[in-house]
């Protein structure tokens, strides 16, 4: 597994991908899997990241998603946003269709 | 066409139940990720960015319009209406849901397709010259021997849990068009001064983040040793390539740290192991039923020429640049062989979507003896199509945005999914090669630059082919930011070469005026008639970094 959080990282969050589908999915506060970035629960500092991604081992989650990691977050203002293009783009869907993934998704709610 | 044999059916019948199990244990918990991935990864799912990913073999490149309008209803039904090619001929469709995966290949399967051999640590599928059988000066139409080695390969036992996947390509031309010092085994038929057909070949090529040209292992293997010659490479890589590290686990270290003269040695004398009767041969009347598979369609009798596409290209200037563009001569006098360009400008390279796909399977059904094919450049080809019928499919393909007459120009690029959809990319491929079609959008602009192939790969993997494009660009990651680097010089035909980096990268801002720059440095010092491939070849790199990073 790549290295998704640099070592100074302050805030973090936990992403995986869905079993059923591999929808990309955000550890939420109450231990669920939600499909958006900002219902992500955020960690603030190393300890209470190991902490975050501790909750998303238990063997039960198995059954749901596959290969939780802790990614990092960057403050904007008063919401966060994650930090790498990656998970910029993870968060969204492809930069060249977005028409595709939760860009779309969230177009369309609006 | 090959078509299924009663044991063809029933092995990929099986395999769909198989995994049918697979998937259905993984979701109830039976299996564990790490137990399921493998299995899975055996059967074209991946896991990308956004999704799975399922890639789907097309042997050789070579398709039928029923097998292509099924990818079309795959697109439609179980992803989100397009697929894509890719430079092994294959197509990858990038959303489809993991539980409904069985009852894709199912469908899949009912056209005689698949995903076996499209991933894992196996021999790949077999890669081909897209213009088999359609090209004057081929020795044989390699898909013969390309579906031999298909049979062979699938499942073989020995060559399951090999040291790292194995690609191999064969060309029956020439003309390389097949990328063949590129592969793990290169094969080109060759006819010997007796007039004996056989095979010339190349061991130990390769992209990834150590290029390899191959190393010639053999001058002319005859016929019917040629299985008994790959099971002896297979062999030697098998009990000695390294298992202990991935990233030097291909055949190509392998031949590299053993030095080509050590590593001839080892073949010959494991291929002198093999006791001649038991050599594994294929049995002539089973030679004989695939070869008729392939048989040259029923060419009408035509005159060279024809009056209707000269007055036609007279009347229309856009088909008149097509024609010179995209359609290459055919052996057969009155027919034409026709490249469908996947690279419209702005446009995703190797993307089609449903409605594209079974425009192109209309188009090969009525006019080109129901035969399409794929090539490792990300777009397709109407093999036969006669000189008369040439406008009329210029006109579908238009009504298609299938008639950009770009082929082998700069604005026909490979280019790997990137970070738009890979999970092992480092940075996005695909805007790049769309900011760049559209700086040289103008045609006549890009048929003065003339033959110019650029190659994108979104990280150090090589999909996107950079180490052998005339213009590489690599994609790589600083800190979280997309960084690009040049090499130039690079090249996949019958004179291979690797590129070589010009300097430090440039940022997603700099890139595209970079290339402007590597292209006027070229339009510049070329001389009369001269690709950028000679030119660079004759003035080295020094030019193009003086003007590259001049201050």
């Amino acid at each position: 597994m790549a290295q998704h959080s640099s070592k100074g990282a302050r805030f973090q969050a936990v992403t995986a991908n869905r079993l059923s589908d591999g929808e990309v999915v955000y550890l939420t506060a109450d231990n669920q899997w939600a499909e958006t970035f900002p219902a992500a629960d955020i960690a603030d500092g190393p300890e209470a990241g190991d902490a975050l991604m501790a909750r998303a081992l238990p063997a039960d989650f198995e059954l749901h998603v596959l290969e939780p990691y802790l990614f990092e977050v960057l403050q904007d203002g008063t919401d966060y946003k994650p930090a790498s293009v990656r998970e910029i783009i993870r968060a969204a869907g492809p930069t060249v269709r977005l028409d595709l993934g939760k860009q779309a998704d969230a177009k369309r709610e609006s | 066409m090959y078509r299924y044999d009663e044991f063809d059916h029933q092995l990929v019948g099986d395999r769909v139940k198989q995994f049918r199990g697979q998937v259905e244990r993984r979701v109830s918990g039976e299996l564990t990720e790490d137990a399921f991935k493998p299995l899975r990864l055996m059967n074209g799912v991946y896991l990308q960015l956004h999704a799975y990913m399922l890639r789907v073999a097309i042997p050789y490149g070579t398709l039928s319009s029923k097998q292509l309008r099924m990818q079309a209803h795959i697109a439609r039904k179980y992803d989100r209406g397009y697929g894509h090619f890719t430079t092994r001929q294959n197509i990858q469709f990038n959303w489809p849901a993991l539980d409904k995966i069985p009852d894709l290949l199912e469908e899949l399967a009912t056209v005689e397709m698949h995903a076996i051999q499209t991933s894992g640590n196996c021999i790949r599928n077999v890669t081909s010259d897209q213009y088999a059988a359609a090209i004057d000066g081929e020795v044989e139409d390699p898909r013969i021997i390309s579906e031999i080695i298909r049979q062979w390969s699938t499942f073989h036992p020995e060559f399951t849990y090999l040291p790292r996947k194995f690609k191999i390509a064969v060309t029956g031309h020439d003309n390389d068009r097949a990328a063949i010092k590129l592969h793990d085994i290169g094969i080109v038929i060759k006819q010997n001064e007796l007039g004996d057909v056989g095979y010339e070949i190349h061991v130990g090529g390769g992209q990834g983040r150590t290029p390899f040209i191959a190393k010639k292992m053999a001058d002319f293997v005859p016929k019917a040793q040629l299985l008994a010659y790959l099971e002896a490479v297979m062999r030697v890589y098998n009990m000695l390539g390294r298992r202990d590290n991935s990233y030097k686990a291909r055949i190509k270290i392998m031949v590299h740290e053993t030095g080509e003269v050590e590593m001839r040695r080892l073949i010959e004398a494991e291929f002198a192991k093999i006791d001649a009767s038991q050599m594994l041969a294929v049995p002539q009347a089973e030679i004989d039923r695939i070869s008729a598979y392939f048989a040259s369609p029923e060419f009408e009798t035509l005159p060279a020429t024809s009056p209707a596409l000269d007055a036609a290209k007279t009347q229309d200037a856009d088909f008149a640049r097509w024609v010179r563009a995209n359609v290459v001569a055919h052996k057969q006098d009155g027919y034409a062989i026709v490249n469908i360009s996947l690279k419209p400008i702005g446009g995703v390279p190797g993307d089609a979507t449903d409605v594209q796909m079974e425009a192109v399977a209309d188009l090969a059904e009525r006019y080109s003896f129901d035969e399409i094919r794929v090539t490792h450049e990300q777009n397709l080809v109407l093999p036969h199509i006669r000189l008369d019928d040439l406008k009329t499919v210029y006109d579908a393909l238009n009504a298609h945005e299938l008639a950009t007459a770009n082929l082998g120009l700069i604005s026909d690029t490979i280019a790997c999914p990137g970070l738009d959809y890979c999970n092992l990319a480092n940075a996005r491929s695909i805007p790049l090669a769309q900011e760049i079609s559209e700086r040289f959008a103008d045609l006549d602009r890009q048929y003065d630059i003339g033959e110019l192939k650029i190659k994108i790969s979104g990280c150090i993997n090589a999909c996107g082919h950079h180490h052998v494009g005339h213009i590489g660009i690599l994609g790589v990651d600083k800190k979280g930011t997309e960084f690009y680097q040049i090499s130039l010089g690079g090249s996949a035909d019958e004179n291979a070469s690797i590129g070589t980096i010009t300097g430090r990268a440039f940022t997603e801002e700099t890139i595209v005026d970079a290339i402007e720059t590597v292209v006027t440095t070229y339009t510049d010092m070329r001389q009369t008639d001269e690709r950028f491939i000679d030119t660079f070849r004759r003035v080295g790199l020094d030019p193009f970094k003086e003007r590259l990073y001049a201050e």
